[in-house]
């Protein structure tokens, strides 16, 4: 069995390593997914051409090679990355594109009659976008969101083919050296899972808190008051959830 | 560091022995999860709770959790149990049975996808239970299931490097192996642009066929 000394020196580190990967690639797969679904909205075809191709460059393109070719060919270009930046720049990118999708979807979803208010009331774009659009897209996009969510954390134990000691490189290190095959395993798809888990959970916080922010009834719990503005009036029916991955 | 295409004429045949085993991969492992995904859908309507349960359990888990361990866990943990596999077809078995997750839930929002008016339309006529399925469901159901199956056949594309971690040699492994042989980056370039120039135009395919199927 595995001695509890492995434990401390490699797994539980291990654990660590891969939520902070798992953080890291989220926080840039949300930038990029903002960036680029906003983009692809654009009234300049220029931009929705720049981000229409970063889409479908990104989505098309396998996060593992991705990753080996940041790793392997980017410092012949002279261009060096740290192990865990290259893998997490390679899942940001990756996720970021499909992510990018979710956010243009919702957005677009949002009934045309709502953006005419907006103009109608003399809203600039910013600020249409910022009071009408994505407090009523925000509820559409927290479920893919979760989904999306799920398949990075997944996508974390890629990073472990270039050495960044996540909880699935200390699993095969421990195999090296034990050829406990089962039990290594085993704990490493539980624990995986169990990550998966609480981030369901968590997700189903952010989507109740979400949803309430849409209807009039005040927020009860949380103590943070709302800005009136930033209350939509009611969600569209037939807007539809944006596509998943792939 | 330059471009050199000698050392791009030297991968060539590597390439597409790579290119080979990665479509062989790639249409055996869709057979297994379109096939899988819909004995998973099935079980997943019986009224048997202790056909229901374990089914739902099982792929939730599967869903949940990375196909590079579950490939790990194929082709280390397996063996101690039963059958050794080679890594291609561990690397088969493991993206077939990953995604077969997945088109389950696309089977059952297909299925479910069918307003309820249809099914008591066919009470109404008295079909028979097989009846209905054939002739009533399955094929309303199987526009809407078409698509969504598509965009997991490109994603299935897109994960399949993955058996090169286990020693199977589909586009990434050969690449990688050429790579460390040579020290050089163009077989890695290469395999990279190729999932680009391989998944775009099914992506468009699948698009044009939403377009046409789920109106």
């Amino acid at each position: 069995m595995m001695s509890s000394e492995f434990f401390t020196t490699w797994f539980l580190p291990g654990v660590w390593v891969t939520v902070q990967v798992t953080v890291y690639a989220a926080a840039l797969g949300a930038a990029i997914s903002f960036a680029i679904g906003l983009a692809r909205g654009s009234q300049y075809w220029i931009v929705r051409f720049v981000a229409g191709a970063y889409f479908e460059v990104f989505r098309g393109m396998s996060a593992l090679v991705l990753m080996f070719w940041m790793f392997f060919a980017l410092p012949l270009f002279g261009w060096q990355l740290v192990p865990m930046w290259a893998g997490v720049s390679a899942l940001g990118l990756t996720y970021g594109a499909y992510g990018s999708e979710i956010v243009r979807g919702s957005l677009a979803a949002v009934a045309p009659a709502q953006k005419e208010a907006g103009i109608a009331l003399n809203f600039t774009r910013w600020q249409r976008l910022r009071l009408i659009e994505l407090p009523q897209a925000w509820p559409e996009m927290v479920p893919p969101f979760n989904n999306l969510l799920i398949e990075l954390l997944k996508g974390t134990a890629l990073v472990s083919v270039i050495t960044v000691a996540d909880m699935t490189f200390a699993g095969n290190l421990l195999r090296l050296g034990t050829n406990e095959t089962t039990p290594i395993y085993t704990l490493l798809l539980v624990l995986y899972f169990v990550l998966a888990f609480l981030i369901t959970r968590g997700m189903r916080l952010v989507e109740r808190r979400a949803k309430a922010g849409i209807g009039q009834q005040p927020q009860k719990t949380g103590g943070t008051t709302r800005k009136p503005g930033a209350r939509g009036e009611s969600l569209q029916a037939g807007s539809q959830s944006a596509g998943g991955m792939g | 560091m330059s471009w050199d295409w000698n050392v791009v004429d030297d991968f060539m045949p590597r390439f597409w022995d790579g290119v080979l085993v990665t479509l062989q991969a790639l249409a055996i492992g869709t057979l297994i999860a379109f096939a899988l995904g819909l004995v998973w859908a099935l079980a997943q309507r019986s009224t048997q709770v202790w056909v229901r349960w374990p089914v739902v359990a099982v792929t939730e888990f599967i869903r949940n959790t990375p196909l590079l361990v579950q490939l790990f866990f194929l082709f280390y943990v397996v063996p101690n149990f039963g059958p050794s596999m080679s890594p291609l077809t561990t690397g088969i078995v493991g993206l077939g049975l990953h995604y077969s997750t997945y088109t389950a839930e696309v089977y059952r929002a297909g299925i479910d996808g069918v307003p309820a008016g249809q099914w008591e339309a066919a009470t109404a006529l008295s079909l028979s239970k097989g009846r209905t399925w054939r002739a009533v469901i399955l094929p309303q159901a199987i526009r809407r299931v078409i698509p969504p199956l598509g965009n997991y056949v490109v994603a299935m594309l897109k994960d399949s490097p993955m058996i090169a971690t286990i020693g199977a040699f589909d586009m990434l492994g050969e690449a990688q192996a050429f790579s460390n042989e040579t020290f050089t980056t163009e077989a890695l370039t290469i395999v990279g642009v190729a999932f680009i120039v391989i998944a775009y135009p099914a992506s468009l395919l699948i698009r044009a066929l939403e377009r046409r199927l789920v109106r």
